[in-house]
């Protein structure tokens, strides 16, 4: 038994713990992994603790992810680069472990680690790591290695080289599924290493057959590859062995495959460039947009707009728009959603006269939609919509929409819309929020849903903030404080709240004389949840108010309802009584 | 691909390969049983198994029961023997080598819960039990009741004695224990090494060599247990009960099928789950039919096919939409004009479907016969096996006790060669199914399986049908047990059992023993 001075006792229970039972401990001493190594300096780092940690590895995946991740920033701790390679080991077997969340760290550690090291060490260490995990028994060891290569490909030797391209193309064509995918998964990073020449045979090779696996799961990725390989490819070589496959994959089988290319069409046409696009890709993307399945439609129409920014205005109005048309009546809900939210984004491509002519129609019908979330959609980008059509062309149509969404049955729907009226303000002005906007303000304050109630109060005050305290004094005040006579006293509470939210705004002058005597008036009330909310919210405004405000008016209010019955409202009040205390002592 | 026998495959070629006159007929025998009971001895409601799987390679067989318990076996004749089954023969040693299994391990995989927001029990038993991935030495599968399916790690584990800390053990390490040893420093920094940030202090910096006093843990080990860890739970997707569970080919996804449901899930996300197919009509009343079994094609991991209660069989493709609603090709038997009863609709329904391994072939299980189905001719099964066509004149009685609605479950051998399933009074039955296989063979699940033998015709009479494809054929209908006077035993149904993947071994349940047999 060793003896341990003081100082060093909590270093050694760091150090023991490396075994506790207890998950919560070892995980605690494993992410101090780097103090222990300092504890112990390089030498034993390297001798004694990085062997332990790989003879420990059958820990539960919690504590293993960690150490891949403590591994990773681990080069300083071992004596530097040249010594780096010593890291390898554990960080190998947590590559093959099951729980997939702890291989892809212990890989990304691998590359932190072999991105830094010495060239002879990645030749010596790194590179029969890589073919040791590729030829690994088990597919988790495969997995793993397919996201290496990219780092041992560029320091291999020739001969390496060669023999590290030939296993690559062997775990693309893996019997196991998982393999294949992760294979695919890398391919754009690898093949960002491999020289053109092969890049244009062994790559190419790889992909086309990665494109044709029968495993959909597998050819999905490949999709992904299609817009990395492109980049790396010259264009007439990109369009002649990419382009194709990107035309084929959009007409796959399988939805999800076409999904992908929906997904990725916009990176696959900056892979090929504009003039391909025009002339090949158009014709892919307007059959997407049609699609049997809504999945693939609702990928299409998100990308409308982006799609339509690399073609020009004739091309977009001549094959994309009458395709737009079609799907602002789609039956499923979510592709309209998924182009509501986009939509707006057309009208600067198309030029005015084409938005007023034929893109305002489609906009008005979506804000009339019967499904909130496509409304929602429009309102949400209302700033583009404010340039392109006018507040007067707006507001006719728009109203009707907020009024009917602030009104809907979902609370989540009026909690959304709420969160768009200072947006709204500040983009239309005090002009267009007029009274049945402001009406609809106060009702949202006395709304069933808490929630509700707690952005109306906020809303209130966005609002005071964006008009200025005089328009506030004329349109919020009144209405607020009408409402401190509501008969229930949950609504009294958001009034409360409310008051506290716009007295920073509103200034010490209005708070003094408006806002005070509401509050201190409420000190009275029979609920005593409303009586510590004003204690509350006295409290909050002491800092506001003159210091002899606070010794006229809130202190005595704040005593009398320190000797209340109920025992959270004198909790509360001399909680408040404390903070002016302190805010007294202060000044 | 990982074969860790492949002497039994082999096995499964040979037979293939035989090409002159029809295959033998089977001589089954009894390898082994696990939970016999003794005689006169009850058997409790919880031991029943409930559910019966071979892993892929079939060294290893998993049993769940009604007590939510999952019993794992593992195979012992070929871990002792290196050679493959071929090498073997060439020796010609009389040895009679048959798969024999011995108990693993077991675990606790579901508990009896209740849910409150709609005031139901839900029970622990396990509805189904599928073998996932092995990777690194370690099982894993999936198990389910009728609501929540979890995924298992099954793993041996060192045990392991710490030994050489820096701290003395017997004071205990890091809590409480230690603190209060000792009194001239602050509790709190050591209660845990939360504590240890607080302690040491910034300005303490480390000699460049390192302490030298500090040592690190020493493990040793020598023993290994195995443990059983539930890695994930996916719950809550559910309104009906699940009646399967199974994987997909891309190893990264499965489907769990309720009564009026199929969803889809990756296997490492536990929280969400696509719903693929969904037959619950809008209005409860309009429900005829219900989902009754599902599983995945073998190696296309875009198919799968369901079954349902009005004994059609649905072949989907995932790739055509994400909600597969519409069929690509659906398999149903016409029923006789004239023929339909009361009772039509409730034996019709399927109780079973399981894809042969090639993915050629599915065989179906109702309440009368087997059927076995060619993905490729939609116009009705290759071939039917009665199974319990003797019964049609009680079905009656059987409604009245509710043994109609027994569902009982199929399996086919390895090399697609035979089928099998279950009866009543723990008979079990076994057909041919290769063209001119006219074997038609009736066990029973004790250690005289062949007891019930003797009974039955030697050969089944062959339908007057010459077509080859379309032979019904008719098994012994067993007619001496009600000439025996023994009338049916009801209430000992086999209605769970499993064919070896690779050799022709069946696993059964009879109640709460697991008889295992062999030819």
């Amino acid at each position: 038994m060793a003896m341990i001075e003081e100082p060093l006792y909590p270093i050694a229970v760091l150090i023991d713990e490396l075994k506790n039972e207890d998950i919560q401990l070892r995980l605690n001493s494993i992410r101090r992994l780097s103090t222990i190594a300092r504890a112990l300096g390089d030498e034993r780092t390297r001798k004694e603790l990085i062997p332990f940690l790989s003879e420990n590895n059958d820990d539960d995946d919690e504590v293993l992810l960690a150490m891949a991740e403590e591994l990773g920033v681990f080069i300083p701790y071992v004596g530097g680069v040249e010594y780096a390679n010593v890291l390898l080991p554990p960080l190998e077997t947590l590559c093959t472990v099951e729980e997939t969340c702890v291989r892809d760290k212990a890989v990304e550690s691998l590359c932190r680690i072999g991105a830094q090291m010495r060239e002879q060490d990645l030749v010596e260490y790194f590179i029969p790591l890589v073919k040791r995990l590729a030829a690994g028994e088990w597919f988790t060891a495969r997995v793993s290695s397919c996201g290496l290569f990219h780092i041992a490909y560029s320091s291999a030797p020739e001969t390496l080289k060669t023999e590290l391209r030939t296993i690559y193309s062997q775990l693309c064509q893996d019997d196991m599924p998982m393999v294949r995918r992760s294979a695919a998964t890398n391919l754009g990073k690898f093949a960002a290493t491999v020289e053109p020449a092969h890049l244009k045979t062994d790559i190419m090779s790889i992909f086309e057959d990665l494109t044709q696996d029968d495993q959909d799961s597998v050819r999905l990725l490949a999709v992904e590859g299609c817009a990395a390989l492109g980049k790396l490819l010259e264009p007439q070589e990109c369009v002649a062995h990419i382009l194709p496959v990107i035309v084929s994959f959009s007409q796959d089988k399988s939805w999800r495959v076409r999904y992908m290319v929906a997904n990725q069409l916009y990176e696959l046409c900056e892979a090929v460039g504009p003039e391909p696009t025009r002339s090949d890709l158009v014709p892919s993307y307007v059959r997407l947009l049609r699609d049997n399945e809504a999945e693939v439609r609702i990928a299409a129409a998100g990308k409308v707009t982006k799609f339509c920014r690399i073609l020009n205005p004739e091309l977009s109005i001549q094959h994309i728009l009458p395709c737009v048309k079609e799907l602002s009546t789609d039956s499923s809900q979510h592709v309209r959603s998924a182009l509501a939210s986009v939509i707006m984004g057309m009208a600067p491509v198309l030029g005015k006269d084409a938005t007023i002519e034929q893109l305002l129609p489609i906009f008005l019908s979506l804000l009339k939609d019967e499904f909130p979330d496509v409304r929602l959609n429009i309102i949400s980008k209302l700033d583009q919509v404010n340039q392109v059509i006018g507040i007067d062309l707006l507001s006719q149509s728009l109203l009707p929409a907020i009024v009917e969404l602030a009104e809907d049955r979902h609370w989540r729907v009026r909690l959304a819309i709420i969160e768009y009226i200072p947006l709204l303000a500040s983009q239309l002005g005090v002009g267009f929020f007029d009274d049945k906007l402001g009406a609809l303000c106060m009702q949202w304050l006395k709304d069933k849903v808490y929630s509700i109630r707690d952005a109306a109060a906020n809303n209130v005050k966005r609002l005071a903030e964006e008009f200025g305290p005089e328009w506030a004094m004329q349109h919020i005040i009144p209405q607020v404080l009408d409402m401190t006579n509501n008969s229930h006293y949950l609504y009294r509470m958001t009034i409360l709240h409310a008051i506290s939210l716009l007295a920073p705004v509103m200034g010490p002058e209005i708070t003094c004389s408006k806002l005070l005597p509401v509050v201190i008036n409420a000190s009275k009330d029979r609920v005593p949840n409303i009586k510590f909310n004003v204690a509350k919210v006295l409290q909050s405004l002491i800092p506001i108010v003159d210091q002899s405000v606070v010794e006229k008016t809130i202190r005595p209010c704040l005593v009398e309802l320190s000797e209340d019955p109920d025992v959270d409202v004198r909790f509360f009040a001399n909680q408040a009584l404390q903070s002016s205390d302190q805010v007294m002592m202060s000044t | 691909m990982i074969l860790a026998n492949p002497g039994a495959m082999n096995g499964g070629d040979e037979v293939v390969a035989a090409p002159v006159g029809p295959p033998q007929q089977l001589e089954w025998k009894f390898s082994q049983v696990f939970g016999e009971r003794t005689a006169g001895e009850e058997v409790q409601e919880v031991d029943i198994i409930s559910a019966i799987e071979f892993d892929r390679t079939g060294d290893h067989l998993a049993t769940g029961d009604r007590g939510g318990r999952v019993v794992l076996f593992e195979r012992t004749d070929t871990k002792d023997n290196g050679g493959s089954r071929r090498d073997l023969e060439r020796i010609d040693y009389p040895i009679s080598r048959h798969p024999e299994f011995r108990y693993k391990t077991e675990f606790q995989s579901h508990e009896p819960e209740f849910d409150y927001l709609k005031s139901l029990e839900i029970e622990e038993k396990i509805n189904k039990i599928r073998w996932c991935q092995t990777a690194n030495g370690s099982l894993f599968l999936l198990s389910t009741n009728d609501k929540t399916i979890k995924f298992w790690k099954v793993q041996e584990k060192k045990i392991k004695k710490i030994s050489d800390m820096n701290l003395d053990p017997l004071k205990g390490v890091g809590n409480g224990s230690v603190a209060s040893s000792s009194n001239s420093v602050n509790p709190k920094s050591y209660l845990a090494n939360g504590g240890f940030q607080d302690r040491l202090s910034n300005d303490f910096s480390f000699p460049p060599g390192g302490i030298s006093s500090l040592r690190l843990p020493t493990v040793t080990s020598q023993e290994t247990s195995l443990t059983a860890r539930c890695r994930r739970v996916y719950a809550h997707a559910h309104d009906y009960h699940i009646n399967s569970i199974s994987n997909n080919s891309d190893g990264e996804t499965f489907i769990s099928a309720d009564d009026l449901r199929i969803n889809l899930w990756n296997l490492e996300i536990s929280n969400q789950s696509f719903n693929i197919v969904d037959v619950k009509p809008t209005n409860m009343e309009d429900l005829t039919e219900v989902i009754t079994s599902a599983e995945f094609h073998p190696t296309h991991c875009n198919m799968l096919a369901y079954s349902s209660s009005k004994g059609s069989i649905r072949l989907i493709d995932l790739r055509q939409s994400a909600l597969c609603d519409s069929h690509a090709k659906l398999f149903e038997e016409l029923e006789v004009p004239g023929s339909r009863s009361f009772f039509t609709e409730i034996i019709a329904s399927i109780s079973d479907i399981k894809f042969g391994k090639d993915g050629r072939y599915i065989l179906s299980r109702d309440y009368m016969a087997l059927k076995l189905w060619d993905i490729n001719m939609d116009s009705g099964p290759v071939s039917t096996f009665q199974v319990h066509e003797y019964l049609r004149p009680k079905l009656c009685d059987l409604y009245e006790n509710d043994s109609i609605f027994d569902k009982f479950e199929c399996c086919l051998s390895g090399d697609g060669l035979r089928v099998a399933t279950g009866s009543y009074s723990n008979l079990f039955r076994v057909f041919g199914c290769a063209s001119g296989n006219t074997e038609a063979t009736t066990l029973e699940a004790s250690k005289n399986p062949m007891r019930r033998q003797a009974q039955t015709p030697a050969r089944p009479s062959r339908s007057l049908s010459s077509s080859i494809t379309r032979v019904v054929r008719r098994g012994a209908e067993n007619p001496g047990a009600d000439a025996n006077g023994n009338s049916f035993d009801f209430t000992t149904k086999l209605l769970h059992l499993a064919w070896h993947p690779t050799e022709n071994s069946i696993a059964c349940a009879a109640a709460n023993s697991l008889y295992m047999y062999y030819a």
